[in-house]
């Protein structure tokens, strides 16, 4: 709908799709990225009248998601593909080949709102809030927002689902993209296995000693209560944090996060923000909750949260930062200190836990 | 638009349509009924056989009907070779890196799920094989070869003269797949002792949909279709007359001044060569003597190939890069993996044909340069 949007208003447009794997066809429905859905997007350019072509990008999308996202679970932490792809593939490279190519802008179907206000540009939630993607896309530069078109963001999924169906668009139909593009049927421990192999490692308890062997600690999500195979204790025991080989259990009191250190901010409102409450996001389809900032070293943030606090912050996803439905930034979450020990000597934990973020 | 693609397929020539309008407005008999329509249908069918063979220069009955050179390619290969084995006279097959993948994946089906053992031998830089080396991995085992007469992507001419008549003096079956040299290079199906041959219509300005497998009658091959035993009890389905009737007038066509028709191609493939080579940063792929008139391939340093490729077909270009794959998307060809082609460059292959003149090659050369010089002043569209 993207596509016929811009038309209908007069653009001259061209449809791309990206080939970034290999999947073979008849693949469960990811809802983009699949040769099935290349067929679909070229139908849709056919009625459209416009020239489609396939870019293959599955080796830049390999090495710099793929390899990154396996990384990081190797690290313990919990990334967010969707940032990397758009960060390192969409918003730079592709951006900047369709740039070189002559063309004024890139568009896509994220569901976004783009508007030019006070001189810059404002990147705001989209109206179908259900399915905004602002969060993956704090790292957008002005320069690059100066260049790139979401018009779906107008329009709830309904409306376009109704209009693409009166166009005669296949796309009506087709199920919304969703899970992790490269990855089968959802299955992460299945994709990891045999990328990670065994690394068997520790669970520990909240007294701070092993209760339990694992097989590896990438099967492991902070917050994540079921599976863990510590059936039979008193209280259910969430994991709280994942250090090393080492996968450390508690109380669903102690997933209560008071502060996160974010890394590698980017401002997408162009800088920083005069205000320092904000309202801080730490997951793709989580509640912004009120939170306050303070610079923490280069391109370094610490946010505190106000009120409610979030549970279950996992090091490796975005920390996105909104005032009302403008997303202004982010960054990479690196390390989130438990509301508990704040209370005692917020400093030296967090000092400390600065240490450890940096030395990874 | 300039057209610049002639090796992906040629425009269907007014005579040849004409030839085949009378075999869907109204003979529509099946060629194998005996009665009158059936004649009529049959006497399509069998003079096309008679212009593809006098083109080929093989008897008649040397010619059988396919869907396609994938489908010659496919007959040839897993037919000779099931044949052979079965006939206790080995199953070793050689073949070369730069075929086609209609034979290449054959290949590797006979290697992987029947058995076969497989030889596949490398070219050189130049995009020719070492028939020395190609005649040395043969061996007692081996009941077929398989080398293209020249190649799809860059056009090079294997040398067949060398290789056929060495193979024939060991008994061993030569398969060419001749789809690209057909019409372009001389193909000595008698002096090569070639045993079987591949052809594919749309590209000698026939129909899309046919092909041609000649082969002898002293090679015996299984059928890979069986039903109604059409054409020699090898391949059996219904005859597609109409297209059958391109095909002939198609070949007859090429084969009537194939020699002047090369001569002219070759002017243009050199304005259009030298064109492109003078630009800085821009060689020829492949060997420029052993290679088919009509063919350019060049590596164009400093720009990404799909970024060429969409810049090319906005100005009106239509050329081609790597070879086409099932999502469109331009697959790292195996032809310029085997001759160590530049990477991080793109590639573009441009063949000219019966509707080239000379002013679209002069126009071509002005439109590339000028498209190349924009993406390489913008970074050359890498990502």
């Amino acid at each position: 709908m993207a596509a016929a949007l811009l038309v209908e208003r007069g653009d001259d447009v061209t449809g791309v799709h990206l080939k970034m794997a290999d999947t073979p066809s008849g693949l469960p429905g990811k809802g983009c990225c699949t040769l099935d859905d290349a067929r679909d997007a070229r139908r849709v350019a056919d009625l459209l009248g416009i020239p489609y072509y396939v870019w293959d990008l599955s080796e830049a999308f390999r090495s710099r998601v793929v390899d990154d996202f396996v990384r990081e679970y190797a690290a313990g932490r919990t990334p967010n593909p969707c940032v990397r792809c758009n960060e390192r593939v969409k918003y730079t490279a592709l951006l900047q080949r369709a740039r070189a190519m002559g063309f004024d802008a890139l568009a896509t179907g994220h569901h976004v709102r783009l508007r030019h206000r006070d001189g810059r540009w404002r990147m705001s939630r989209a109206t179908d809030r259900s399915k905004d993607q602002t969060y993956v896309l704090y790292m957008a530069t002005q320069a690059q927002l100066a260049h790139t078109r979401w018009p779906v963001g107008e329009h709830t999924k309904p409306a376009l689902r109704a209009m693409a169906a009166e166009r005669g668009l296949i796309t009506a139909r087709k199920p919304d993209s969703h899970d992790i593009c490269f990855i089968p049927a959802g299955d992460l421990a299945g994709y990891l296995g045999p990328r990670l192999g065994r690394r068997p490692g520790s669970v520990i308890g909240p007294d701070g000693t092993e209760i339990a062997r694992h097989d590896g600690a990438y099967q492991f999500t902070v917050g994540q209560r079921r599976g863990l195979g510590l059936a039979g204790n008193t209280q259910p025991l969430y994991v709280t944090a994942i250090t090393g080989d080492d996968v450390h259990v508690g109380p669903r009191s102690a997933l209560e996060t008071a502060e996160i250190l974010a890394t590698d901010v980017r401002w997408v409102a162009g800088e920083p923000p005069q205000t320092r409450s904000l309202a801080a996001q730490v997951r793709y389809r989580g509640h912004p909750l009120a939170a306050v900032w303070a610079p923490a070293g280069h391109r370094n943030l610490r946010i505190c949260f106000a009120d409610e606090r979030p549970d279950g912050v996992a090091a490796g996803q975005a920390v996105v930062l909104y005032d009302g439905d403008e997303c202004l930034g982010g960054g990479t979450i690196a390390d989130a200190t438990p509301a508990r020990t704040t209370a005692d000597s917020s400093d030296a934990v967090y000092a400390a836990r600065t240490v450890r973020a940096d030395r990874r | 638009m300039i057209y610049l693609d002639h090796a992906a397929t040629t425009p269907l020539a007014p005579d040849v349509l004409a030839a085949m309008l009378p075999f869907m407005e109204h003979d529509h008999g099946n060629p194998s009924s005996v009665h009158r329509a059936g004649r009529v249908a049959r006497e399509g069918v069998e003079r096309a056989r008679e212009q593809v063979a006098a083109a080929l220069d093989v008897p008649p009955l040397d010619v059988l009907f396919t869907s396609g050179g994938t489908e010659a390619d496919n007959q040839a290969l897993k037919g000779i070779a099931w044949a052979a084995r079965a006939a206790g006279r080995g199953a070793h097959i050689v073949t070369t890196a730069i075929e086609h993948h209609a034979v290449l994946d054959s290949v590797a089906w006979l290697r992987a799920a029947q058995g076969f053992d497989v030889t596949v031998v490398p070219v050189g830089a130049d995009g020719v094989v070492d028939p020395q080396r190609l005649l040395d991995s043969v061996t007692d085992d081996t009941v077929l070869v398989s080398v293209m007469a020249a190649n799809n992507e860059v056009g090079t001419i294997q040398p067949l003269d060398v290789i056929g008549p060495a193979l024939a003096a060991r008994g061993v079956c030569l398969h060419t797949d001749a789809v690209q040299a057909f019409g372009r290079a001389p193909l000595l199906l008698d002096e090569w002792q070639v045993g079987a041959l591949s052809l594919s219509a749309h590209k000698f300005n026939g129909p899309k949909g046919v092909g041609v497998l000649a082969l002898r009658r002293t090679v015996p091959a299984t059928p890979v279709l069986h039903g109604g035993g059409q054409e020699r009890g090898v391949r059996s389905g219904t005859l597609n007359t109409p297209g059958i009737v391109g095909c002939g007038a198609a070949a007859e066509l090429t084969a009537r001044g194939a020699a002047a028709e090369a001569a002219r191609l070759r002017t243009l493939r050199d304005t259009l060569s030298d064109g492109l080579c003078a630009i800085d940063g821009v060689e020829l792929n492949g060997s420029s003597t052993a290679r088919l008139p009509h063919n350019v391939h060049v590596a164009v340093q400093g720009c990404d190939g799909d970024a060429l490729m969409t810049a090319l077909d906005t100005v009106g270009v239509c050329a081609s890069t790597g070879s086409a794959c099932q999502s469109g998307a331009a697959a790292p060809s195996h032809v310029l993996a085997a001759i160590g082609a530049a990477p991080d460059c793109a590639h573009v292959r441009l063949t000219c044909g019966r509707t080239t003149t000379a002013d679209d090659v002069d126009r071509a050369v002005a439109l590339i340069a000028e498209a190349v010089k924009r993406l390489r002043d913008a970074g050359g569209g890498y990502v």
